[in-house]
């Protein structure tokens, strides 16, 4: 083993600043909304100067069984969120990203270029500006509706008539990039004589994608679900083109939450809905991790 | 089983010239090697034939049918890479057995094939392991293995040895050789290594910033370097090449200060040269005498190193600005004094015009 450059102690030191920093900013809020979520504190009213333990109370409103699959309940809202996360993040995202980085794959040119400039493009904009350039783009008198009729289609209220279908086609669009930079770095990895193997040998594209690059992309794959699901399950972004509406059809898990804390101000609720989707979280993060750790393992 | 035929292939790369102008025929059945330095064009010509890459103009035969335009997978070639190129999430069965399963051979008829080669390759011990478990000289082995299994009318070989350390690469050698015999089938092999490429090949091409030098079986190589940069490439250690001048009956060895002659009575010169006219004379290390006293036409040196290779031993010997390489047949160079005399056998010299072009 190393010796370490720095005693204990003064290691101990240097790191208090971030230890500070993860207990107000990290744990401090984590337990005192676990807290809260057994409570039935709000902004306004009597609760919110004495708010008082109402036990599992929160919970059971969530889960309902009446009411949960409503429109505007947690239930329909954790539906909406799973079609939005598997629309999205695993087939939008994850599969245009997989098929741009592999038709490009040990490809160069203009095209690439164009391509990649664009998605990436795409990706770093600020969430303000994306969302209103959309929210352009979808409107009933819109760029998308008048290219429409200008070849002869009907247009459509989108963001009324297909706020879902919107909300999945805008986060596609948004976060491609990164499901394609992870996959064409990880297929230039992959080194150039496995693929012309193949090629000598008379394998076809699609076998050369079937038992050459997608099980060598395997690992990769993994991570890069996990790591868009997550960030798909909480992304608030969608409420600037739909604000969750019309009439809750786009009431993504993270709008629910904002709705019930910050429109509503039922904290003890939305604290209780914080905890769930912290839970949801932590069960995906831990598949991630099992499945990274079983990977390594492979390796060594 | 086919033969190959390259006409006036070219290939650039940006404004790199890799191969330029080349012409070349392989029978059936031989074993070729293309040899050269680094970027020499051997690879990119093997690429070309592979159809991995396609030439700029020029035209490809395999069995008399004209595969330049043809995709790598239509042209039936197994290629062998530096690399191995062996899938590290497949068994070594499913390694050699890929080419059968891109064929659509069942799972039995693969398993029984990829069986019948690994025995033959003394690599049927090996077949539930993964690549990352074996050896170099293993791996290589599955690498050939593969491209057998595919049963192609051409073997092309990409450097396969230049990965091994130097024992295996002796043995690897061998066992390509008895291989490419035992199968019979066409094999270019591409190798910056000159003993390589005397010890495989039938016949071998000599290539030098993208175009054939020399070709000629490896004995006919070594005997008749056409130029120096043949004669300089070929053999360990390659051949001595000194600057001469004719004068007279006299030959003069151009070393810097120390210029010395020696007579000609002997020498079968080329018609060409003439009195005055300056060349390179060739000499390979072999057919020099080393005297410790002065004779008629030795010149004199000053003793530099000398080398012990065990079966036959190395002295090098400084002439003005010259080190001159001399091969003894014995174990260990004798006590040698500081100056000595060399002795050229005037049966086996060679003249290279100013060109470097051998004169006839």
């Amino acid at each position: 083993m190393q010796k370490a450059v720095l005693s204990r102690k003064l290691s101990l030191l240097f790191l208090t600043p971030a230890l500070v920093f993860v207990a107000l900013f990290l744990v401090y809020p984590f337990f005192s909304i676990f807290q809260m979520s057994f409570t039935n504190r709000a902004l306004v009213g009597a609760n919110a100067l004495n708010p008082q333990n109402v036990g599992l109370q929160n919970y059971m409103d969530l889960f309902d069984t009446q009411d949960w699959m409503r429109r505007g309940e947690m239930g329909h809202s954790l539906w909406l969120t799973a079609q939005f996360v598997i629309g999205s993040a695993l087939i939008g995202q994850a599969g245009l990203g997989l098929g741009i980085a592999v038709a490009f794959h040990n490809r160069k040119g203009l095209l690439r270029e164009l391509v990649f400039t664009l998605a990436i493009a795409a990706w770093i904009m600020p969430d303000v500006v994306v969302a209103f350039a959309w929210f352009a783009y979808l409107d009933p008198d819109g760029t998308l509706n008048q290219m429409l009729q200008a070849v002869g289609l009907r247009p459509q209220d989108w963001l009324f008539d297909y706020p879902l279908l919107s909300i999945i086609l805008f986060n596609t669009w948004r976060g491609t990039a990164f499901s394609m930079l992870l996959f064409s770095s990880a297929l230039a990895s992959i080194p150039p004589s496995y693929v012309e193997t193949a090629d000598v040998i008379g394998a076809r594209p699609w076998q050369k994608f079937r038992d050459i690059l997608l099980p060598l992309l395997r690992g990769y794959i993994a991570t890069d679900l996990i790591l868009i699901t997550l960030w798909t399950f909480n992304t608030f972004t969608p409420f600037l083109l739909t604000g969750g509406g019309p009439s809750y059809r786009s009431n993504i898990i993270a709008i629910y939450t904002y709705e019930v804390g910050l429109r509503f101000f039922q904290f003890g609720k939305a604290s209780a809905i914080a905890v769930i989707v912290m839970l949801i979280n932590l069960v995906l993060a831990s598949i991630y991790l099992f499945i990274s750790r079983s990977r390594q393992r492979q390796i060594a | 089983m086919a033969s190959i035929a390259l006409s006036h292939l070219r290939k650039t790369f940006g404004k790199v010239i890799a191969v330029n102008d080349v012409s070349l025929t392989i029978a059936d059945g031989e074993f070729v090697a293309l040899l050269g330095p680094s970027g020499c064009g051997k690879t990119t010509t093997l690429r070309m034939i592979s159809g991995l890459e396609m030439p700029d103009s020029g035209s490809i035969y395999i069995n008399g049918k004209d595969v330049t335009n043809l995709p790598a997978r239509l042209r039936d070639v197994a290629m062998v890479f530096q690399d191995y190129a062996l899938y590290p999430h497949m068994t070594i069965l499913e390694n050699i057995g890929y080419p059968l399963k891109v064929r659509g051979v069942s799972k039995n008829a693969l398993t029984a094939q990829v069986q019948a080669v690994a025995a033959n390759l003394q690599i049927d011990e090996l077949l539930m392991r993964r690549p990352g478990q074996l050896s170099g000289g293993q791996q290589q082995r599955v690498a050939v293995a593969r491209a057998v299994v595919h049963r192609a009318q051409v073997f092309l070989f990409d450097e396969p040895l230049s990965n091994l350390d130097a024992k295996l690469r002796l043995e690897a050698r061998a066992f390509l050789k008895h291989l490419q015999r035992e199968v019979g089938i066409t094999a270019v092999y591409v190798t910056h290594d000159q003993a390589e490429a005397m010890a495989l090949a039938d016949k071998i091409v000599v290539m030098k910033e993208g175009g054939i030098v020399q070709v000629g079986t490896p004995l006919e190589i070594y005997r008749y370097p056409a130029n120096t940069f043949v004669a300089s490439f070929i053999g360990s250690p390659p051949m001595n090449l000194l600057s001469c001048q004719l004068d007279g009956s006299q030959l003069q060895v151009l070393a810097g200060d120390d210029t010395q002659s020696i007579g000609i009575e002997r020498m079968a010169l080329p018609s060409r040269l003439t009195a005055g006219s300056q060349f390179t004379l060739g000499i390979r290390p072999e057919h020099i005498r080393l005297k410790t006293t002065p004779t008629a036409n030795s010149i004199r040196g000053h003793l530099y190193v000398t080398q012990t290779l065990g079966s036959e031993s190395l002295v090098i010997v400084r002439v003005g600005d010259l080190l001159i390489t001399i091969r003894l047949f014995q174990d260990e160079a004798p006590p040698l004094p500081d100056v000595v005399y060399l002795c050229f056998e005037t049966d086996h010299l060679f003249f290279y015009g100013q060109d470097g072009q051998v004169l006839q």
